[in-house]
């Protein structure tokens, strides 16, 4: 980045980075707010309590970023929406196909080889555009927001839902949704930051999510069939942008940092809470 | 001399001898009758010089004839007029009454008139000064000078101030008289005709008039409430609550007498009068410098304060320095040397009792010095009434009155060994505390209104008003209402008939931190509360929306234990009045959530997924979520587990790579 010679391609568009923009902050807080309910009997979540003012301000910060959760959420079918007008597929052929975003044949192939790499049995498998474990957190997501989302619901307006539901039935809601967001929460803060940041190559983060642009080289190594692809097509040059401004590229970086640190220390904290709280 | 003036005189004379001769040898022997002796004696001219000074000798012969000595004779009395003829020798000695009164004479030379006139006082009464001499009447008969209704004025004819007689002697007491009409008996004899009340001779007798120094006297000290118990019989009834009945017979120095209370001329009903005079005690006490020094060299301030005394409640009941001092012994000088101690159960017979049974009169009974006496809160000659906004036991008061020992550091707080600390302090902060001395409410509950004032005993005493068996009486003094409705909750032990500790007032409302049951403080501490015995419920309660977020900051507002179950009407749910039974959880619910139905108030409001066989739904959900994310970072967990060594590998080819590219380079 620092050096011009450098060559940028683009791999996000302004919208998905502004959606995961939008994911970052509702999902910290979200998560933030829901564990410090739900360990409410540790010091740290009485600590965030406090801070926040009250358990009402958490739960009000809950349910604003519930409803920054479903736009979101309907944002991404508007993306997919525009993804499958431009590329001239039908529906069928857009779900299907290889870097689609639903997990196919492919993935599992890919899955098996990455294991075979792990255990040095094979070559790194040459990913294309979406990763298996991309594609995971993607649909995680989804089923994310779709189990926790209806479940938040029924907690939210247990007085409606209760019209046609057992009284009971918001017990279980709770259990799920909060089993669902304590799974949610500890894949993110760990296998995603891990995958997406910390592992050896990206440490200590990837800003590509921020800035939507990544260096050509880094393409050609980590999804070589994207770079093949691309290059068979004649579509390289398309993609090449040039380096992202270096005010952009700070703030980016400070953002992000800040969301890994929200988020690992959280994680810390679950787990040091799940053992202590469990052991006890 | 003899001087008989008028001839005819001496024929009347002559004419009476004749008629008396003849009656006398009739009668056999009698020389003079009444006759004779009335001839003479009727006569209005028959006077004598004493000593230049003319002496009637005439005397009214028809108030003889009606008066109690009639049928005696004169010569009865007068023996020397026993003559043959007259007239009797002349000068005669006096009439001596003893002659026939020898016993009432006798009584009589002891007495204060007796003595006075045997010492030849000029004023010394004799017989004839209260009874008349020939006009003798009965005591019944109201023109009698000692029928009881001219009693007072027969005394009064000396005794009346500004009489010769009251100013030539020191008589302690003034204005008899008039004090005696305007008192109780003189109403009731000059206003009422009650010919029962008690006149002059009623207290002192009629011939044993002694001084009260006298031990022999009616009118002493020892003896004055037998004197007033002639009339009085059963006042000693009347009067438990101030003197024990007892000690007036057995120890009657240690009571007082009638007369320290209702003064001996003034008695009324309701104003008595000092009777001694407290004048004379001030006339030591009132230096500030008197001083004593004890036995073991201390000294003792010995100085009254009078202005102490002024404002004081004694005084307002015109208690005189005597009524408490009582041990006031006139043979010493001064009187009061070594009177002791004050006994105030002299007149608060029933409240020393209490307290004797109290903590503090045990203390007092086994020499404890920190024990507090009835002045350590009272004081002393400025005692105060509890209504007195200055006086240490008014109501505002009391917590710094029991804090001078009862407040942390101070001597009744280092001896305590339980478990309340701070109490003063932790009082001062509570409801009652505050709104005492903060809102100036006078009905707010102090140290004694618990306590008591005179019976506290350790709560630990089943005798305690603050027993676990008596706190909710004592809490029902002011929250009647409240005990009424825990009556008849399951807490109460006319519902739950059980071998089980069931709750009183403070276990929740604690002692002495007692605060408003909406405080944060308050609501919080419900839940530790109700979980000393429900342990169960409030772990369970914390698994649920309500208890997690009643842990965090603000978390006072969720569903605490009371806001379902009530507070002091608390039922089971299968009783009908409970406010979880079908009938009314609706309404409960309703209170914090308007849209509650029926099957809203099926939520599990004390769910745990850790039962299996009460809650399957949430013990299997539990399990399926548990095992969803223990599949997923399983899977995720050893992914990235190999993932990591593989990658460090990976950069250590390439750095290895690059390196020999660059030497490869080099080389070129």
């Amino acid at each position: 980045m620092d050096n011009p010679q450098v060559e940028y391609v683009q791999r996000f568009s302004i919208f998905p980075r502004f959606l995961h923009f939008l994911v970052i902050v509702s999902f910290l807080t979200l998560a933030v707010t829901g564990m410090a309910l739900k360990f409410a009997s540790e010091r740290w979540a009485e600590f965030v309590a406090d801070f926040f003012g009250s358990f009402e301000v958490l739960g009000a910060l809950h349910r604003l970023m519930a409803i920054v959760t479903f736009t979101y959420f309907a944002l991404t079918f508007v993306l997919m929406y525009q993804n499958w007008r431009k590329s001239g597929k039908s529906i069928v052929q857009f779900i299907l196909y290889k870097d689609s975003m639903i997990p196919n044949l492919n993935d599992a192939k890919e899955l098996i080889q990455t294991f075979k790499w792990f255990f040095g049995l094979g070559p790194q498998p040459q990913y294309g555009r979406w990763t298996y474990w991309e594609k995971f957190d993607f649909m995680a997501v989804f089923w994310g927001v779709a189990v926790i989302g209806t479940t938040g619901l029924c907690l939210w307006f247990p007085e409606t839902f209760t019209i046609f539901i057992p009284g009971y039935w918001i017990n279980i809601a709770t259990i799920i949704h909060s089993d669902e967001a304590l799974l949610a929460s500890g894949f993110i803060f760990t296998i995603h930051f891990f995958n997406t940041h910390l592992r050896p190559e990206k440490f200590p983060m990837d800003p590509v999510i921020f800035t939507g642009t990544m260096p050509l080289e880094e393409l050609r190594h980590e999804r070589p069939r994207e770079y093949a692809e691309l290059v068979a097509a004649g579509k390289l040059d398309e993609i090449k942008v040039p380096p992202t401004p270096r005010w952009f590229f700070v703030v980016s970086h400070v953002f992000g940092f800040t969301a890994l640190a929200i988020g690992l220390t959280l994680v810390v904290s679950i787990i040091y809470s799940m053992v202590f709280l469990y052991v006890k | 001399m003899l001087n008989v003036t008028e001839k005819q005189g001496w024929l009347k004379f002559l004419v009476i001898i004749s008629v008396a001769l003849l009656v006398n040898l009739a009668q056999n022997a009698a020389a003079m009758t009444d006759e004779d002796c009335l001839d003479c004696h009727t006569d209005p001219d028959l006077t004598v010089e004493v000593d230049g000074k003319t002496v009637q000798l005439t005397l009214d012969g028809d108030k003889f004839a009606g008066s109690v000595h009639a049928d005696n004779g004169c010569v009865s009395c007068h023996e020397e007029a026993d003559v043959e003829e007259a007239p009797h020798p002349y000068p005669m000695a006096r009439v001596d009454c003893a002659n026939c009164h020898d016993d009432i004479a006798e009584i009589f030379a002891d007495s204060l008139h007796g003595q006075a006139l045997e010492n030849n006082d000029p004023y010394a009464p004799k017989c004839i000064d209260c009874h008349g001499k020939h006009d003798i009447l009965s005591m019944q008969d109201k023109d009698s000078p000692t029928y009881v209704m001219n009693v007072p004025f027969t005394c009064g004819r000396c005794h009346q101030e500004g009489s010769p007689m009251t100013l030539t002697h020191d008589i302690g007491k003034h204005n008899i008289l008039k004090n005696f009409s305007m008192s109780i008996h003189g109403e009731g004899l000059f206003r009422k005709g009650l010919t029962v009340t008690a006149v002059c001779s009623s207290c002192h007798t009629a011939h044993n008039v002694l001084p009260h120094t006298d031990p022999n006297s009616t009118i002493s000290r020892l003896n004055v409430v037998k004197t007033c118990m002639k009339c009085h019989a059963n006042i000693e009834d009347a009067h438990t609550k101030i003197v024990r009945g007892e000690l007036w017979e057995t120890e009657p120095h240690k009571v007082p007498a009638c007369v320290e209370c209702h003064g001996p001329h003034q008695a009324r009903r309701v104003l008595y009068e000092d009777s001694l005079n407290d004048q004379f005690c001030l006339k030591c006490h009132g230096n500030p410098d008197l001083k004593k020094i004890l036995a073991n060299g201390e000294e003792r301030i010995l100085y009254v304060n009078v202005d102490d005394f002024e404002h004081s409640i004694h005084q307002e009941k015109r208690i005189a320095c005597a009524k408490c001092h009582v041990n006031v012994d006139h043979q010493k000088n001064p009187v009061c040397q070594d009177s002791g101690p004050v006994d105030c159960s002299i007149c608060h017979a029933q409240v020393v009792d209490l307290y004797d049974k109290s903590t503090h009169g045990m203390l007092v009974a086994k020499n404890d010095k920190n024990a507090p006496v009835c002045t350590e809160c009272h004081g002393t000659h400025g005692v105060m009434s509890k209504s007195n906004f200055e006086s240490p036991i008014f109501a505002r008061n009391i917590p710094d009155l029991c804090g001078r020992c009862h407040r942390e550091g101070e001597k009744a707080a280092l001896r305590y060994t339980g478990k309340q600390h701070d109490i003063v302090k932790h009082y001062q902060m509570s409801i009652h505390g505050r709104g005492l001395s903060q809102s100036g409410l006078m009905v707010s509950a102090t140290c004694t209104n618990c306590h008591t004032a005179h019976s506290m005993l350790p709560a630990s005493n089943p005798e305690s008003s603050v027993n676990r068996e008596n706190i909710i009486t004592a809490c029902a003094q002011c929250h009647l209402g409240i005990a009424e409705k825990f009556s008849s909750s399951i807490h109460s032990p006319q519902v739950s008939k059980t071998d089980k500790k069931l709750p009183v007032c403070n276990d929740c409302h604690t002692s002495h931190t007692i605060s408003r049951h909406d405080t944060a403080g308050f609501r919080g501490l419900i839940l530790d509360e109700c979980g000393t015995c429900h342990e169960h419920e409030t772990d369970t309660y914390f698994e649920t929306y309500h208890g997690k977020a009643s842990m965090l900051s603000g978390g006072e507002k969720t569903a605490k234990c009371s806001d379902c179950h009530g507070a002091h009407d608390i039922l089971p749910a299968y009783y009908s009045e409970s406010r979880l039974n079908r009938r009314h959880v609706v309404e409960t619910c309703k209170k914090c959530h308007p849209g509650s139905n029926r099957k809203f108030t099926g939520y599990l409001t004390h769910a745990t997924h850790h039962d299996r066989d009460k809650y399957p739904y949430l013990f299997y959900t539990f399990w399926g979520m548990t095992g969803l994310l223990v599949g997923t970072f399983a899977f995720f967990g050893i992914h990235t587990l190999f993932w990591v060594p593989r990658s460090f590998r990976e950069r250590f080819k390439k750095r290895r790579e690059h390196s020999r590219q660059s030497i490869l380079k080099k080389d070129e």
